[in-house]
């Protein structure tokens, strides 16, 4: 029984011709892509319908055209993290889970559009092209994997890789209307991720279906010595969890986020999802996350430290990009970064660089660690009463390009909702539950036990059979 | 943590070997202490007796296996650098001459 959305009876020849055709047309309208190289892929396409006529098909992702955020590394291919210091860069291997990917026979399709290295909400923060929110062209598609977002959204690859060190997969995947999931962390190998904050970065699926992603989490997850924070767990059969019959939950409500400051419009949509899982048979129970509050500066102090010193290694060396001006080795440094580096990655670099330096290290640094930890404890305190949290994925609907580009600290608040799953180490996932009185799409977050992939997908599933939300297509 | 904080721009942008422009400098300077206020919410929690958490679940030193695995050619290490001569990148002079 094939679950998913995914077109695996027709040609694959004859889908990549179509869908290379499709962002032809509205390409110019979605700006998605930062690269999409058509004979590649199509030589990727003919190569599966060859291996399906001789009977030798990979797997059910086998043709399956998959576009990849410019963060994640394919051999011979430009990795640029939408960052003008990288822009020349071509990656020499693959990522782990490209590895995984081109095993499985997928099309890798793209070059996906995002926030420069992953730090931002709504790709306004790359340094090459605007994306455009498929359902709303004057409004932002979020971020950091908008990209990825936008473009499955409007059909411009069957689905996607995406990276969320803070709501980078769940974020766009609310406001473009489609499912994106972020794996407990440790559970998909960052071989191969351009690192952003190391202890927080996942690589996840972006799809148009729970079942969808669940296909592709099936195929990337698993252990990577390449990774030493790879967990060494057994992978659960995904597609047969989705496959049992439905079984009752019970579903948490976290208090501190149906409080103030959400859109009333997304408290109402995600509170009548609470209620059709009430009628389906699942026990609902509010519980209180109290460190809530504290997400956001405690992710605002380790995500920029653990920058600070990852992008210690873009300096004019190594990475392509080397300031023409620089005539000692400490200007080949500076220079080369100054002028590479964009507004939000310099702000971060600078704050964390502040928050790891001598006489500030402990007053932010651990102290941020140590409040890490009791946001955790809030989770597994949840957890022992409920199966799965209930709650929004953004607090507003997408909103318009420029509106927060001035204000940092109103782009981080943005986040609120997803930051704390990171932090805990938790798999997350956004699906869609709505749309706004103006047509605006409406995401809800379902937050999983540490490894509860399976049972976070099942309750997701659920709620996604019995409306009309996934079949449903922006008009382009 | 310190009262009214605010970063010494000059200070920290050296530490990150990070060139600015005046504007950018005072920018980021009124940006930033924006954020630091925020950050200020975290004095009101007590953290007595709590364990700093490097990452979510307890990580482990690992060890690989010491067996010779596949490599990347020096070719190809060296292929995204901006100024390679001979395999090898080039740097400015870092000792004066003579």
């Amino acid at each position: 029984m094939n679950l998913t959305t995914f077109d695996t009876a027709s040609s694959s020849v004859s889908r990549m011709e179509a869908i290379i055709s499709r962002c032809n047309a509205v390409e110019p309208k979605i700006g998605a892509f930062l690269a999409r190289d058509e004979k590649d892929a199509l030589s990727q396409a003919k190569a599966s319908d060859e291996r399906r006529a001789a009977g030798r098909a990979l797997g059910p992702l086998d043709g399956v055209i998959l576009g990849v955020k410019d963060v994640i590394a394919v051999k011979g291919q430009r990795l640029s993290c939408a960052s003008k210091i990288l822009e020349n860069y071509v990656s020499p291997y693959d990522a782990h889970v490209v590895e995984k990917l081109k095993a499985a026979g997928a099309i890798l399709w793209g070059r996906l559009n995002m926030d420069e290295f992953a730090m931002g909400s709504s790709c306004e923060n790359s340094a090459f092209q605007k994306t455009h929110n498929p359902w709303a062209l004057d409004r932002i598609p979020g971020g950091s994997s908008g990209g990825s977002a936008a473009a499955v959204a409007s059909g411009e690859c069957d689905a996607a890789l995406g990276s969320d060190t803070g709501g980078s997969i769940r974020q766009p995947a609310a406001c473009c209307g489609i499912v994106g999931l972020k794996p407990t962390y440790g559970l998909v190998s960052r071989y191969g991720l351009a690192a952003f904050a190391s202890s927080l970065d996942q690589i996840g699926p972006m799809g148009r279906s729970v079942a969808d992603c669940a296909a592709i989490l099936q195929t990337i997850a698993g252990h990577d010595e390449r990774d030493s924070t790879s967990l060494k767990v057994d992978v659960p059969d995904y597609m047969a969890a989705l496959a049992e019959p439905e079984k009752p939950v019970t579903i948490g409500l976290p208090k501190e986020y149906f409080g103030e400051g959400i859109d009333p419009e997304i408290r109402a949509k995600v509170e009548a999802a609470a209620k059709f899982y009430e009628g389906r048979g699942c026990k609902l129970k509010e519980v209180s996350l109290p460190h809530s509050s504290c997400a956001i500066p405690v992710y605002y102090i380790i995500a920029p430290a653990e920058a600070s010193s990852n992008l210690a290694r873009y300096d004019g060396v190594r990475y392509t990009r080397r300031s023409a001006a620089a005539t000692n080795t400490d200007e080949v440094f500076s220079l080369s970064r100054g002028e590479g580096f964009g507004a939000e990655v310099k702000r971060r670099i600078l704050l964390g660089s502040y928050a790891l330096s001598s006489g500030y290290y402990d007053a932010y640094y651990v102290r941020a660690q140590k409040v890490r930890s009791l946001i955790r404890s809030d989770f597994m305190k949840a957890f022992e009463e409920v199966d799965v949290l209930l709650t929004p994925t953004t607090p507003q609907p997408p909103f318009r390009f420029g509106e927060k580009t001035d204000d940092p600290l109103a782009m981080y608040l943005e986040d609120i909702f997803t930051i704390s799953v990171n932090l805990a180490g938790l798999p997350g996932m956004s699906l869609p539950c709505g749309f706004t009185a103006a047509g605006l799409p409406v995401g809800m977050q379902l937050i999983g036990k540490p490894l509860g992939e399976a049972q976070m997908l099942q309750t997701a599933q659920v709620f996604e059979k019995a409306h009309e939300y996934a079949s449903m297509r922006p008009a382009l | 943590m310190p009262e009214k904080a605010s970063i010494d721009i000059n200070h920290v942008a050296r530490l990150a070997r990070l060139h600015l422009s005046d504007e950018e400098k005072r920018v980021y300077t009124a940006q930033l202490a924006r954020v630091l206020d925020y950050f200020a919410l975290l004095d009101q929690i007590d953290v007595t007796g709590v364990e700093p958490a490097a990452h979510a679940a307890p990580v482990y030193n690992v060890w690989r296996e010491d067996v010779p695995g596949a490599t990347m050619k020096p070719s190809e290490v060296v292929m995204n650098a901006p100024l390679v001569k001979d395999g090898q990148i080039v740097m400015p002079r870092v000792v004066a001459e003579e």
